[in-house]
């Protein structure tokens, strides 16, 4: 399916180019105007935007989006959530549908440069995985040859497989299914020994299982799919705002201020606490926003961590590690520049 | 005492039971050559073998109770927790809790609406009917949308679950029928502009898959609009369901056009009636009732059709219900999933299709072969 997005967005670039034009400072204007923030999300993908039981959407990307509401709205509830298919995401963030794209959407070269978009960050370091049943006794990728592979059809997944496989010089029955229900219900009933997507997602899978603890996700990771929030090309200023959203709450997890202890750090002594929480310096100005715009953030929506943890991580159902996630003090790549 | 020369006929006897009785029939029908024998031993194999299954998951060994995905960790059954617990969720979609009652709202006046069409006698029926198809749409859309009368307002992309499904059905049927009649009479008239209009419309509707109709609305279009210019996506889903589902009533419609016999036409001419009114009263009536069939399917296969939205992001019945089997929090649930979907559809469309035996029934005039 990737395949098939990626060519039909790329015949609509060039009408997209044509259909964006200047919107230098407009973006900001117009969500103030608004009163509300339009952000475009999934129709549903675990961890990352799922509607509860009342309608609500939550996940990692749901937050992100939140988190730039907060900073300029000084609300994290004033968003409104657009649900997109795959296919249709890069379109309505072109056409000025939504104002900013959240929607676990990987940065690669072509998109970054030829849909007139532009990535502002990476809010999860993603990569494509193998789930095994743990009765096969297989701790490496590298023991999989001659295996049978649950994929689900037409998506990108499929060619980094093939390519992992020739590299490595193994062997592999593909068994190809639908949708993502369909492929975990194929690896259930023993059709194949591994299932592969991104890891983000076998987490989400395995929970279908019917004992979840039966099956592991493989250490290998084949390719590098890091997802973060996307917005249109041209217009600086949203686009600042939007990259230090994210920065902002990977300082404030890196300086150790949580939602719940914010309000004590505003006495904080410490200089670049101090700038982070606009309680010195201009910091909020210079991004055109209230010298609170990181405070809001914080206490409203968290720090990274908080909402790594909320969303995806150990005490949720997907039970993910941090790994690559985790701030580079702690041996993950998530680093954002100081604010300063 | 009887006369002795009096024939009495003996008391008549039942009929042996190898021509009568539900022995009888089991023979006849069941039992009646080696190969039906065959057949329904194979067929009583299969219930035995499945059935109890089927009632043992779906009812006996089922959970319904619980407040959370916990409810269903022990059960071997289904887990009907799921679907209560979000029941809200897969009718109302996005719509804010607090203006749920509207919908409840539309939902009882739809049943009031469409409930004395199934009766054969109730009083101010046909009225009933006309404010169905005029009114009481425009009541639904104030009632809704709001931001009327002290509504607060619901924007359109908060509308999901089964209303959104209804409601785009609804409007799609209420819509298609009148265009597509026109459309027929225009295909049949002798000015060849219209003809020519009429034709190609159909032609070109009825050329294009409905999924390249709904991702031309959502996808292609507003790139060609002017910037800063957005029309609602469930109008532009609803425009294109509309244009395309008229084109098949279209020639539907048609056919029954092409049924009435010549006679019936020159008869409303030597009757003194012009167009309108000789196509009103003599034909129309004739043309439309012999295609109850045909749209009666329409609008069945529209009602099915409107699962496509999903793929321009509007959230139907079915879009819920696949958005809440992924969530992780809950183990596979996706058979009950699925299941209450099947059944969402199955209620209203075979409600659809009773009402249209019904139509056929009442308005039998002897045509009926």
């Amino acid at each position: 399916m990737k395949t098939l997005v990626s060519l039909t967005t790329a015949a609509l670039a060039t009408v997209g180019l044509m259909a964006a034009p200047a919107q230098a400072a407009e973006t900001l204007n117009a969500v103030k105007e608004r009163g509300e923030m339009i952000c475009g999300v999934s129709t549903g993908l675990p961890g990352f935007s799922l509607p509860d039981d009342k309608g609500n959407w939550t996940g990692l990307d749901v937050d992100t989006c939140r988190a730039v509401a907060a900073a300029v709205l000084g609300d994290a509830t004033k968003v409104k959530f657009i649900p997109l298919t795959a296919k249709e995401r890069f379109t309505a963030l072109q056409s000025g549908e939504i104002d900013m794209l959240s929607r676990n959407t990987t940065w690669t070269h072509t998109r970054d440069t030829s849909l007139g978009l532009n990535f502002a960050g990476v809010n999860y370091y993603d990569g494509q995985g193998f789930l095994v049943s743990k009765s096969l006794g297989v701790t490496s990728a590298k023991e999989l040859d001659g295996a049978s592979v649950c994929i689900q059809s037409g998506t990108t997944t499929e060619l980094n497989l093939a390519d992992y496989f020739r590299l490595n010089g193994m062997n592999y029955s593909p068994v190809v299914f639908d949708t993502s229900d369909q492929t975990v219900q194929g690896f259930s009933a023993g059709r194949c020994d591994v299932l592969t997507s991104d890891q983000s997602q076998l987490y989400a899978l395995r929970t279908k299982l019917d004992d979840p603890n039966s099956a592991v996700v493989l250490p290998e990771v084949i390719s590098k799919e890091p997802l973060g929030p996307v917005v249109r090309q041209g217009d600086d200023e949203w686009f600042n705002i939007v990259k230090w959203s994210l920065f902002a709450q990977l300082n404030a997890e890196e300086m150790g201020i949580t939602s719940a202890n914010i309000d004590d750090n505003m006495k904080s002594e410490n200089p670049s606490v101090q700038r982070l929480l606009g309680t010195s310096g201009d910091m909020g100005a210079k991004l055109g926003l209230s010298a609170d715009w990181a405070y809001n953030i914080v206490k409203q929506v968290g720090n990274y961590g908080e909402m790594f943890e909320r969303n995806v991580g150990k005490d949720t159902p997907l039970a993910i590690a941090r790994g690559l996630n985790a701030l580079w003090t702690e041996g993950g790549i998530q680093y954002a520049p100081p604010i300063r | 005492m009887a006369d002795p020369d009096r024939f009495t006929p003996l008391p008549a006897q039942a009929p042996p039971s190898s021509s009568a009785g539900p022995l009888a029939w089991v023979r006849a029908n069941l039992l009646s050559s080696p190969l039906n024998v065959a057949m329904t031993l194979g067929v009583l194999y299969l219930l035995v073998s499945i059935v109890p299954g089927i009632i043992d998951w779906a009812i006996l060994k089922a959970t319904v109770s619980g407040d959370g995905p916990n409810a269903c960790d022990a059960t071997e059954g289904a887990c009907w927790t799921f679907i209560r617990l979000r029941f809200d969720f897969f009718i109302y979609g996005f719509y804010p809790e607090p203006e749920r009652w509207r919908v409840d709202v539309v939902l009882g006046l739809l049943l009031l609406v469409v409930g004395p069409q199934f009766l054969s006698r109730f009083p101010g029926k046909k009225w009933i009917g006309l404010f169905g198809l005029t009114a009481f749409p425009l009541i639904v859309a104030m009632l809704l949308m709001g931001g009327l009368f002290g509504l607060p307002e619901v924007e359109t992309g908060k509308w999901g679950g089964l209303m959104l499904t209804l409601v785009l059905s609804y409007v799609g049927i209420v819509a298609a029928l009148p265009i597509g009649v026109a459309l027929a009479l225009g295909r049949r008239s002798t000015m060849p502009v219209i003809r020519a209009i009429c034709v190609i419309f159909i032609e070109i509707w009825r050329g294009v898959p409905l999924i390249s109709v709904l991702f031309m609305a959502s996808v292609m279009l507003p790139l060609f609009l002017p910037e800063g210019v957005n029309f609602d996506k469930l109008l532009r889903a609803l425009i294109g369901i509309i244009m395309f589902q008229s084109a098949y009533m279209a020639e539907v419609v048609r056919g029954g056009l092409q049924g009435i016999p010549k006679g019936q036409y020159e008869a409303a001419d030597a009757l003194g009636l012009g167009y309108w009114k000789g196509m009103g009263l003599v034909i129309l009536p004739q043309a439309l009732k012999m295609v109850i069939p045909g749209i009666v399917n329409t609008f069945i296969a529209l009602f099915k059709d409107t699962t496509l939205v999903l793929i321009i992001g509007l959230l139907d019945v079915l879009a819920t219900v696949q958005a809440s089997i992924v969530d992780p929090a809950w183990g596979n649930v996706a058979t009950e999933g699925y299941l209450f979907a099947a059944f969402c559809f199955w209620v209203f469309c075979f409600g659809m299709s009773r009402y249209s035996q019904s139509l056929e029934r009442k308005l039998h005039t002897g045509h009926k072969r």
